[in-house]
């Protein structure tokens, strides 16, 4: 059948600066670029352009604009032209439309309404430069009361601490599967979260076993409801273990890694048969109440001799804390929640950007519910879906998180365009991909640099904000909405983030 | 710790047999989940290679908590009833034995090892196992060997002597799945295999295509079955020696296969 979209992208190719070279056609998975001997030039076939900005980045001559097609419907302001190419789309195919990437609608981004607070003559600011700011953050269950002894000058804790996990840097790379993203990002992930002593999430595609010795220190790993990779070994060579429930991007439904994403080593990691669809059904089919979910986390706890806390991964949706609350009195030591805005190798476009409540919203009313519970110790937060630069690391700690998740920033670290083609396992950068030829243009160590540059880079801005608010450690900034103000919200969405509005 | 059953019968006491066998045990009568598995790891950690646990009574996890990186094994026999998830996450050869019922969940996530129920299971038994074989006497619940999954040479077996309820074997991966409705009452579970994508269950006896899911493939046992069935019968009767059932009985009846139509049941699902 003909298709009747027009082509998302533009592609413009400056003949004057061409030189033929042809490297924008070896770059192109989408088979965009052409050379045409006879006419000695490059042709390109703009329909299957994904827009990734690869052609463009590496042409050597700089040749290249990509950029959205200036073709237009007539306006219209019910039938987008999204509405109506995602409409013909399932026209011409019949199939539940898939996207990649966090939803990219129009939503209230909460970040941009709200500034941070600083000092001004009374409680002077600290210069992070001259003195020590502590980012350090434990993540678990704290005790409800904390019995000491002290003995000549030594102090003992005799109370049973709960196993919890430290941080140096409240930033810990979000789960993300071997499959979905290819070895190279994903040991990428894994050599940079040990480097910046902080932690990389297995997702819920396994921890390849050449693997668990080097990067086991910084892994958590992830119990899903395919429970995909999983056994003792892999349980106890990590520091903490995440039973998945819900993802911010497709709350509420499973995901099926197609059969062309899953390769050998792919299929050896998740255990099971190469090709093969790898589905995880919308629910854990053993879990189907909070007694349900209390009992796998303390099946996880023996598993892992009690030495490693457990963490539970929901998305954020309208009752979700009182859920959450239910989650803690089950057992959990650390709730990650994904908002509205969260990240996904592949989601139906219907869900991605219809369901769920941005992440802003969600931390504040869980912490809020947390405390009015007098549970908000036997927690820790750690918030995911939408996190683009340290100031909002800065806003949702403020908010009450404890840490946060980040995917698509890393991701974009490595080399992504948020092209929105994951699942497509074609991506040009080599992130989301298993095809050899393309995964192999994401060396590690550049990769991991990348990422670890980015996490210094988030860290040290944390350092100079927590300072210019005259605070020298993040544990002071943790759920303190008084260094908050909104810009342009309505009271109750001011309620909701429980802070004042600007001036107030 | 260990010390010899004595005579002295619990609610679900040691059986006259066991008592002159000089077995360390473990009394499980008023113990918590946890004291229970705490006591079972330390044995097996001071070099313990069995060991009877009587008075079992709906303690969970047993066995969960028996991975060492040294690969400890241990036979564990049980007398009375294990609470849920029984051998969750097994892993390494442990062996255990249940003498009695065992609820929901038993090898739940289970990699390895055996697990014997001279009785009947709850629901989801088998969930997600990826190796090792359970053998039940009895029938068990609902979402048996759901997602139960196999790789290379990875192949979880379960041999369930009664019937199962609704959803057995559903987004079943991988693995062997015998049910021998040794009792006749046929198969009266639903949804049998739906978004099945791997693996193959038998069923001894008939079942209609309105029981099973749409991406389930009914056919007739061949010969490279037979061999299949031929063995795992006889490794299920030798763990049940009073089932008064003589192999050639049980693989002369009729035995249908459910295997799925695809590796890739949702491949048209999208619009790419
Ligand atoms: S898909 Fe990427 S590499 Fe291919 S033409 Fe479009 S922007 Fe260039
Ligand atoms: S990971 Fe690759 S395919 Fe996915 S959005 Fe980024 S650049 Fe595109």
């Amino acid at each position: 059948m003909r298709s009747f979209v027009f082509p998302e992208f533009q592609i413009i190719r400056d003949e004057e600066k061409c030189g033929q070279c042809r490297a924008c056609e070896r770059h192109c998975s989408f088979g965009v670029h052409t050379y045409d001997p006879v006419a000695d030039r490059l042709v390109s076939d703009e329909r299957k352009c994904a827009g990734c900005q690869r052609c463009a980045v590496f042409c050597p001559k700089g040749a290249i604009i990509v950029r959205p097609s200036p073709s237009y419907y007539r306006p219209n302001a019910s039938w987008s032209r999204e509405k109506i190419e995602d409409l013909k789309r399932q026209a011409e195919t019949g199939g539940v439309l898939l996207t990649g990437c966090g939803s990219d609608k129009p939503f209230r981004i909460y970040w941009d309404h709200i500034v941070l607070n600083a000092s001004q003559v009374t409680n002077p600011s600290i210069d992070p430069l001259r003195e020590p700011m502590e980012l350090r953050t434990f993540l678990g269950r704290k005790p409800d009361l904390m019995e000491i002894a002290a003995e000549d000058g030594d102090i003992e804790i005799k109370t049973e601490l709960s196993p919890n996990l430290v941080v140096e840097t409240p930033i810990l790379f979000s789960a993300m599967s071997y499959g979905a993203i290819s070895y190279n990002a994903f040991r990428s992930l894994a050599t940079a979260a040990c480097r910046s002593k902080t932690y990389f999430n297995t997702g819920e595609g396994g921890l390849p076993r050449e693997m668990r010795d080097e990067f086991g220190r910084c892994a958590i790993v992830q119990v899903a409801s395919g429970r995909f990779g999983i056994d003792a070994e892999y349980l106890n060579c990590a520091q903490a273990v995440e039973i998945k429930v819900g993802q911010g991007a497709k709350p509420g439904i499973g995901g099926h890694l197609p059969g062309e994403k899953v390769s050998a080593s792919v299929a050896e990691t998740r255990m099971i048969p190469p090709g093969t669809d790898a589905i995880s059904p919308a629910p854990h089919h053993d879990i189907y109440s909070i007694e349900d979910l209390a009992m796998l986390i303390s099946a996880l706890k023996e598993a892992t001799n009690y030495e490693k806390p457990i963490s539970v991964k929901i998305a954020a949706v309208h009752n979700f804390a009182a859920i959450a609350t239910g989650i803690v009195h089950a057992g959990a030591d650390i709730i990650a929640i994904d908002g509205l805005r969260g990240g996904t190798g592949a989601a139906p476009k219907a869900i991605r950007d219809n369901v769920g409540i941005p992440t802003e919203l969600a931390i504040s009313s869980l912490d809020r519910r947390l405390r009015d519970e007098g549970i908000r110790n036997r927690c820790s937060i750690i918030t995911a879906g939408g996190i683009r630069c340290s100031a909002d690391v800065v806003k949702a700690i403020a908010l009450g998180a404890d840490a946060v998740y980040i995917g698509s920033a890393a991701l974009i670290a490595m080399g992504c365009t948020l092209c929105q083609k994951c699942y497509t396992g074609k991506c040009n950068w080599g992130i989301c991909t298993q095809d050899p030829r393309l995964s192999g243009r994401l060396n590690v160590d550049i990769a991991s640099a990348r990422l670890t540059n980015l996490i210094s880079a988030w860290s040290h801005e944390i350092r100079e904000m927590l300072g210019g608010m005259g605070i020298n450690a993040l544990e002071s900034l943790r759920g303190n909405r008084d260094h908050l103000r909104g810009i342009g919200l309505y009271e109750w969405e001011l309620d909701v983030l429980g802070i004042k509005g600007a001036g107030e | 710790m260990a010390r010899a059953v004595t005579s002295e019968p619990g609610i679900f006491g040691a059986r006259q047999y066991y008592q002159n066998v000089e077995i360390p045990s473990i009394d499980a009568r008023g113990l918590e989940t946890r004291e229970l598995n705490d006591q079972l790891r330390e044995l097996m950690l001071s070099g313990g290679k069995r060991v009877q646990i009587t008075n079992v009574c709906g303690q969970r996890y047993i066995g969960t908590r028996l991975y060492t990186p040294e690969h400890l094994e241990m036979e564990i026999e049980i007398f009375g009833t294990p609470g849920n998830d029984l051998a969750a996450f097994l892993y390494g050869h442990h062996k255990i034995t249940v003498h009695g019922n065992a609820q929901d969940g038993v090898g739940n996530t289970m990699d390895d090892g055996e697990v014997v129920i001279d009785g009947r299971a709850g629901d989801v038994l088998g969930f997600s196992m990826r190796g090792g074989e359970i053998y039940v006497r009895e029938g068990c619940g609902y979402r048996t060997a759901l997602h139960m999954k196999e790789y290379d040479g990875k192949r979880p077996v379960l041999v369930v002597g009664g019937t199962s309820q609704d959803f057995l074997g559903e987004y079943m991966a991988g693995g062997i799945v015998i049910i021998l409705d040794m009792e006749v009452q046929s198969h009266k579970a639903n949804f049998i295999g739906t978004g099945m994508h791997g693996g193959v269950i038998y069923l001894r006896g008939d079942v209609d295509q309105s029981q099973v899911g749409d991406q389930v493939e009914i056919s007739p046992v061949d010969e490279a079955d037979r061999t299949v069935l031929d063995d795992y019968v006889s490794r299920f009767l030798e763990r049940f020696p009073e089932v008064e059932k003589r192999k050639y009985e049980i693989l002369n009846s009729q035995f249908v296969k459910l295997a799925p139509r695809s590796k890739r049941p949702y491949s048209d699902l999208y619009a790419y």
